[in-house]
């Protein structure tokens, strides 16, 4: 894609905005449509956009294959742990009022942030790996041949 | 009036879309218009009010899966091979099957019946008691992560456990024909 000028500048133009768009439904998914499985996808696609223009070993210096296999578990990780947390903090499992156990309600509200964050980091991890397996295979037919 | 006219017009881009795709050979054709296919649902869910799985549809179905499909076609080749069997029974089965979902949506309540058993369930709950429990005024981010905390968690597993079997089947392929090459240096 090295001739293609106009996707290159376009692309650098966008992948700001999707990140952040992508944080926006993150930490808005408590007022407005969007969480996790959303903004962990929009996450990836800003990833793979840069991957698919400026090609994989751009993509991967800036989000390397062994940090994205890392991502995938330890975003499941998180949400397990939030509910070990509450289990240590002498609440069920997973039930956030532990954290703020004078107001329940803020409790709720870091608790679902941290599954959330959780939620985003698994799916931007398995997003991104299974981009990087298909496209790290070598290509049969040249770029000419579309 | 209007709504249901957005449907139709929908609707119908979507199966013209979808017979498009069935007659089109030429594969990188058939991969945009799937992605296009995608895009005419996320305004269909639009049209329910359904806006979270939307654009998830946008999102995974236009843009990830053009992409996944793009990288699998330089694998393989970009024109489909005409079949030689004849399309009859395919047709067939399409047919009944077709035939046996409409006749299960007659059961189905209509589209936002109050008293549909969704409705009665736990769901009239969750709405009664979720902006006194959480202060949070999206109801469907509270029944994901807290109601149905547990639920989400198995989904986030789901999710890592689909990663996984992605990566188990691709870079072990690429292991092994590498241990391939080596055998046949040291045998040649």
């Amino acid at each position: 894609m090295r001739h293609h000028l106009i996707l290159r500048v376009v692309t650098k133009a966008l992948i700001g905005p999707i990140i952040l768009f992508a944080l926006y439904v993150q930490f808005h998914g408590d007022f407005s449509p969007g969480g996790g499985f959303q903004a962990g996808v929009i996450m990836a696609v800003a990833f793979i956009l840069y991957g698919v223009i400026f090609g994989l070993n751009a993509a991967q210096s800036v989000f390397p294959t062994w940090l994205v296999h890392k991502l995938m578990a330890l975003g499941v990780l998180i949400y397990a742990y939030t509910g070990v947390a509450t289990l240590f903090l002498g609440y069920d499992f997973l039930d956030y009022g532990a954290f703020d156990p004078h107001h329940p309600a803020h409790g709720q509200h870091w608790g679902i942030l941290a599954v959330e964050f959780g939620v985003l980091v698994t799916v931007t991890g398995v997003m991104m790996a299974i981009y990087y397996a298909f496209a790290e295979r070598r290509p049969r037919i040249s770029d000419k041949d579309w | 009036m209007v709504e249901l006219l957005v449907d139709l017009t929908l609707f119908f881009m979507l199966v013209t879309t979808a017979i498009a795709i069935t007659y089109s050979r030429h594969l990188f054709g058939v991969v945009m218009m799937a992605g296009v296919f995608s895009l005419l649902s996320a305004m269909l869910l639009v049209s329910l009010d359904a806006v979270d799985v939307a654009f998830t549809e946008a999102a995974v179905g236009a843009g990830i899966s053009s992409v996944l499909m793009l990288s699998t076609l330089t694998l393989t080749a970009r024109i489909e091979k005409p079949s030689t069997r004849s399309p009859l029974i395919p047709l067939l089965v399409v047919t009944a099957t077709g035939a046996a979902i409409i006749y299960g949506t007659l059961d189905m309540p209509s589209f936002g019946d109050p008293n549909s058993p969704a409705q009665l369930g736990a769901a009239a709950q969750y709405l009664a008691n979720s902006p006194a429990d959480m202060h949070i005024p999206n109801v469907v981010t509270v029944v994901l992560a807290s109601y149905r905390g547990f639920d989400t968690l198995g989904e986030a597993a789901v999710v890592f456990t689909a990663g996984v079997g992605v990566l188990l089947l691709l870079s072990g392929l690429r292991r092994r024909r590498r241990r391939g090459d080596t055998d046949e240096k040291e045998t040649s």
